[in-house]
């Protein structure tokens, strides 16, 4: 199993790594279009601002690659910023399009205490993860809410998580095995 | 709302975890690493690190303990202490650490807490808040500042700040519960989440903070033993206190 974490200057790709080493599987980090390619499972996670997110992907080349591979039907995951950016635009910082790898759109969370900080139970299945994030997605690729934000959302072979299944000790885990023996 | 979360904090210095009074005569009492590690096991849901020799021999945190701690921790931590500069904080993210916490150098040039959210966005940026009667002081509380901890707190939102770590300095060490009165005016001010600092002594105490605050910051109440978290979290269960279930 060859797991291909996308570096483009917006993460923690090595709190992403370590997860998939604790499993048992062998993620490199990388920014080179043909890896991701390549990979059995790519993964795009992400925090900061999607303006420069997009940017950094864009020069990397990382934005074809990755629609391409998910076209193709190859498993891709996106963690946080990583789902939001693989929508069709965000609001963030005045407006920016996505890769528009599933529709919909990013909008900036207006109740409650932003950002939206900690562990909360995603339904169906009640199990707690850990988010941390100010901006939330309307899709229709819904498949899992958390106290009525998207959790996830699937579109063909793209899974977009808004929470850090990385952060998310054992139930992390084991959503990220499930990830891996679907690859 | 997410649920309540239970924050352990470690002091580190020179990579080891350490017990003192003062940041003097500090004290070897572990690995950070297995510490922590064991924290986790135990049900925390996020951990502080925080390196207390680093503002006083004006050095930043240690990169690379980050990134050990990242390579063990599946859960979310903040690195502290030091922080004076984007590229300080860089050098912790990238080495695995989830949020940086800054404070006496925001502080000093406030315009730090906007160059970091901007960078680094607003959930990776904690402000940490010390206060004695209201009233902010900096440098490991030596320091009066002039301002008033409702100000500051509601500045460094506006400044892009993700959360707020408040102390209360008055309660600190005092084992006698929190200061509710300063966490409710400063969790009032703002709409970012706060960790509620400073006075535990019980599981009340804890139970008292999370119903006003976001998240406690747990330190000499756990004596360094995680054995004592978990006895914490079913203390604070059977207080009602809805905590999530680490299984």
């Amino acid at each position: 199993m060859n797991v291909a974490v996308c570096e483009y200057g917006a993460g923690n790709v090595r709190s992403v790594v370590a997860a998939f080493g604790r499993l048992g599987a062998a993620a490199t980090v990388t920014s080179s279009p043909a890896d991701v390619a390549d990979a059995d499972l790519a993964v795009l996670p992400g925090v900061g601002s999607a303006a420069s997110a997009m940017a950094g992907l864009r020069e990397r080349g990382l934005e074809t690659a990755l629609r391409d591979r998910v076209a193709a039907g190859q498993p891709t995951l996106g963690i946080c910023l990583g789902l939001q950016l693989a929508l069709e635009e965000s609001e963030e910082d005045g407006g920016v399009a996505g890769l528009g790898i599933l529709p919909g759109r990013a909008f900036r969370l207006r109740e409650g205490r932003v950002p939206r900080i900690g562990w909360a139970p995603v339904e169906p299945s009640g199990e707690a993860f850990y988010f941390a994030h100010a901006y939330a997605v309307e899709t229709p690729a819904a498949t899992a809410r958390s106290e009525g934000v998207v959790a996830i959302a699937e579109h063909g072979s793209f899974v977009g998580v808004q929470f850090h299944p990385e952060k998310s000790a054992a139930a992390g885990a084991r959503f990220l095995e499930r990830c891996l023996s679907r690859a | 709302m997410p649920l309540p979360r239970l924050i352990p904090c470690l002091d580190v210095a020179a990579g080891r975890v350490v017990k003192g009074v003062r940041f003097q005569e500090l004290r070897d009492v572990g690995d950070p690493v297995e510490l922590g590690a064991s924290y986790s096991e135990a049900g925390a849901d996020e951990l502080v690190y925080l390196d207390v020799a680093a503002t006083i021999e004006g050095r930043s945190s240690l990169p690379d303990l980050v990134a050990r701690i990242a390579d063990r921790l599946a859960i979310p931590f903040t690195v502290g202490g030091g922080v004076r500069s984007v590229s300080d904080a860089e050098a912790l993210l990238e080495a695995g650490a989830d949020k940086i916490s800054v404070n006496s150098a925001a502080l000093e040039r406030p315009a730090l807490v906007s160059e970091l959210a901007s960078r680094l966005g607003s959930q990776a940026v904690v402000v940490a808040v010390d206060a004695a009667d209201g009233a902010v002081r900096s440098r490991a509380g030596s320091t009066p500042t002039g301002r008033r901890a409702v100000d500051w707190a509601r500045e460094a939102e506006e400044r892009g700040a993700g959360e707020i770590l408040l102390t209360s300095i008055d309660a600190d060490g005092t084992r006698d519960g929190y200061d509710l009165e300063l966490t409710a005016a400063v969790c009032e001010a703002v709409s970012l989440p706060v960790i509620a600092s400073g006075g535990a002594g019980s599981a009340v105490h804890v139970a008292d903070a999370l119903a006003v605050a976001q998240a406690a910051l747990l330190a000499s109440i756990l004596h360094e033993n995680p054995a004592r978290l978990e006895t914490l979290r079913s203390e604070l269960r059977n207080l009602g206190v809805a905590l999530r279930d680490a299984a």
